[in-house]
């Protein structure tokens, strides 16, 4: 139910790509979206999933981890989905690092419901419910992520298709809350109102404004926007922790 | 029977080691009074054997987590009070939606709002009905003492299980807090039910929202052979959305008649000296316990007095209160709210003016003086 | 791993939505889209199986498929 040219595609594509080469068996993959265009992803796959409420995907999931923690989690959701109606979910899934991928498809809208601006939108931004120009500022979902205590934070761009695998594959792998953040364009909600092109152009606009982790373009440029692995790290995993709960209360016993 | 099955325990406890003995396997919830020694309870003895408990981050999310919980095969539990339970509607409607079993303690408390945290009420029984948007069938159940509670909350498991189905545990502050004396039955003395599972093999075609000829509707856990979908939208038999009219119409009509249909096998309730009775209390909750002391005690003194105790509140017995009270003259429903189990039984029996209201909600429990200031007053004898 | 080439352009025009990304991309400006706005390899003798055209595709409808030299 995508438009043309919508980035949550290629995300799709990217992300069955990551499974096939990690080659980890169908039935032990459970897939668990919210709301939003972002979240239609779950329908189009051949996982066990879920489709559930707007902001709350997390909060299924961990349900779905803690009681079987040898399925795979992957939590696929929107911008406004994960980090404003879901933002507390955001924050305690990472404070808890239950090892579950979290992927933002940040297209910076609200697109579903046919295009009000999102926490990511951005100053300046033309949106339905900002029709005179957006006064929120965004944040970082890296550093928020990073905050929250998650241990494995990334973002990349649908341009970068095969970062994007890479990424989402090294993230499913990581035992721990993993955040894979990927910039998708929108150019039917958000392309269209703020003079963003068409879905290549938008595309183009994701190679150009965007660089590789600590680049000499970076430097010469603070605006860009960095792309690659921005924490990763082993820490205790929030099921293997209650695990030895288990063992302790049951030898109390 | 050995003396380590006789308690001396809140009622709250009494619910979590009934759900324990239910074979719960999973329970997530937050602090919020009354209902917070259930979540203490289980945080320690869900790991004793080898079951789950997790404190999440708010009301919202711990609903959200038990059906997750469910979906990978397990029995599932969360429990909280009015303000909590107001905002688990979104969540609670999608497991009904999705035909999800799980159960959902609500120890109620004033309200509306914050209310009177640490004073019982019954004065969510509507919410329990209705607090979902849409139209939509649900099981509430209730208790008004300790030893019903535990074999109550086993039931709401065992119904849940069958039907695929969330149920509302309608407790209240005054039971939840009491300590009393109850049983802890044997394994095996109360019969457990499971989900039914599919015997579909795997690589052949399973539909997770077909229902059987009798109704009900095999499920399958997450993380075996059968991959499917779930989802809050109208779906097909599949699980996937669609708006198609005939599927709608078709999954409406199931969720809504797999629950009203079976009212009478769902109806459970008890009864005191019906069999004469002149005038009969109907009463639920822990406002039965004032109720039934008034009825032993004006019986003895010769008065045909007689109690309904519903223990199921939804689907509504109708049919089963209007036979019940077709020979008395008055029926007289109890109640600590401003009436809200009363509008039903005025639907059930006819005339409707001989249905009353003996009410209280104020924050303090209903006294049987109470209620029998009322009794003399529909009879003219003033107070 | 032997060398491979270009054996056919798979085009699912059933899938394809001619949002034009592909053709965008292409560096050897091999794909176009007909009539019907459905992508087709107008030049697939440039093809050099680079197969940035199916990682971009946000439809799966176009996937390279190659054969040993």
């Amino acid at each position: 139910m995508w438009c043309p040219g919508c980035g949550h595609g290629i995300v799709l594509n990217s992300l069955l790509r990551a499974v096939e080469e990690l080659g980890m068996s169908k039935n032990e993959i459970v897939m668990v979206s919210g709301i939003g265009c972002s979240a239609r992803i779950s329908g189009y796959v051949d996982f066990h999933s879920m489709h559930t409420l707007h902001g709350r995907a997390l909060a299924f999931a961990t349900g779905v981890k803690m009681s079987r923690p040898g399925l795979n989690v992957i939590v696929p959701m929107g911008d406004g989905d994960a980090l404003a109606i879901g933002g507390n979910h955001f924050i305690h899934a990472a404070r808890r690092n239950i090892d579950i991928t979290a992927i933002v498809m940040n297209n910076r809208i609200y697109g579903m419901t046919g295009g009000q601006y999102s926490p990511l939108s951005g100053v300046g931004v033309i949106a339905t419910t900002a029709p005179y120009h957006n006064i929120d500022h965004e944040f970082d979902v890296m550093e928020m992520a990073r905050a929250a205590g998650a241990s494995f934070v990334a973002r990349t761009t649908t341009y970068h298709a095969k970062q994007a695998t890479d990424l989402i594959r090294q993230a499913i792998l990581h035992k721990g809350f993993s955040v894979v953040e990927i910039l998708s364009q929108c150019p039917v909600q958000f392309g269209r109102r703020n003079k963003g092109g068409n879905a290549a152009e938008m595309m183009e606009t994701y190679k150009t404004n965007t660089t590789p982790i600590g680049s000499k373009a970076k430097k010469e440029n603070p605006n860009l926007l960095e792309r690659g692995i921005f924490v990763q790290k082993d820490m205790p995993e929030y099921c293997n922790e209650y695990a030895k709960i288990i063992d302790q209360a049951m030898k109390g016993q | 029977m050995s003396k380590k099955n006789v308690k001396f325990i809140q009622g709250n406890e009494v619910c979590a080691e009934a759900a324990l003995y239910a074979g719960l396997g999973f329970f997530a919830g937050y602090p919020i009074t009354p209902s917070t020694e259930i979540a203490e309870h289980l945080a320690k003895r869900l790991p004793e054997q080898g079951g789950r408990f997790i404190q999440m981050e708010d009301e919202i999310s711990s609903m959200c987590a038990i059906i997750g919980a469910s979906l990978t095969g397990s029995k599932v539990m969360t429990a909280s009070s009015g303000p909590g339970i107001s905002l688990k509607q979104e969540a609670l409607g999608y497991a009904v939606m999705t035909e999800v079993p799980c159960v959902i303690v609500n120890v109620q408390r004033g309200g509306p709002s914050t209310g009177i945290p640490t004073h019982g009420s019954q004065g969510d029984v509507m919410q329990a009905r209705w607090g979902c948007h849409g139209d939509h069938a649900i099981v509430v159940m209730t208790a008004s003492n300790h030893q019903d509670v535990f074999e109550i909350t086993v039931e709401a498991f065992n119904i849940a299980e069958t039907y695929r189905t969330p149920v509302i545990l309608l407790f209240d502050e005054v039971v939840g807090h009491t300590r009393e004396k109850v049983v802890i039955p044997e394994p095996g003395d109360i019969p457990l039910v499971d989900r039914l599972r599919t015997s579909v093999r795997g690589g052949v075609d399973y539909h997770p929202y077909l229902p059987r000829e009798d109704g009900r509707l095999p499920m399958s856990d997450f993380g075996s052979v059968h991959r499917y979908n779930v989802t809050g939208l109208a779906h097909d038999m599949w699980g996937f959305p669609s708006t198609k009219p005939e599927i709608v119409y078709g999954l409406m009509r199931h969720l809504v008649d797999k629950i009203e249909h079976r009212v009478n096998q769902l109806a459970r309730y008890k009864e005191y000296h019906l069999e004469d009775a002149e005038r009969i209390l109907i009463s639920y909750g822990a406002s039965t316990r004032s109720a039934l002391h008034v009825v032993r005690n004006r019986r003895a003194k010769g008065e045909r007095l007689g109690l309904l105790e519903l223990q199921t509140l939804w689907p509504f017995p109708y049919e089963i209160v209007r036979q019940k009270c077709s020979k008395a003259q008055a029926v007289i429903v109890v109640e600590m709210n401003m009436g809200q189990i009363v509008q039903e039984v005025k639907k059930a029996v006819k005339p409707s003016e001989k249905v009353f209201l003996a009410n209280r909600f104020d924050g303090v429990f209903i006294t049987p003086m109470d209620i029998m200031n009322i009794l003399r007053v529909i009879q003219g004898k003033g107070v | 791993m032997g060398k491979s080439r270009l054996k056919e352009h798979r085009i699912e025009r059933d899938w394809c939505k001619g949002c034009g990304i592909c053709v965008h991309f292409c560096p050897k400006s091999v794909l176009e889209l007909d009539d019907d706005d459905k992508v087709f390899a107008a030049r697939p003798e440039d093809c050099i199986a680079c197969r940035l055209c199916e990682i971009r595709c946000p439809d799966l409808a176009i996937e390279i498929v190659t054969e040993p030299e």
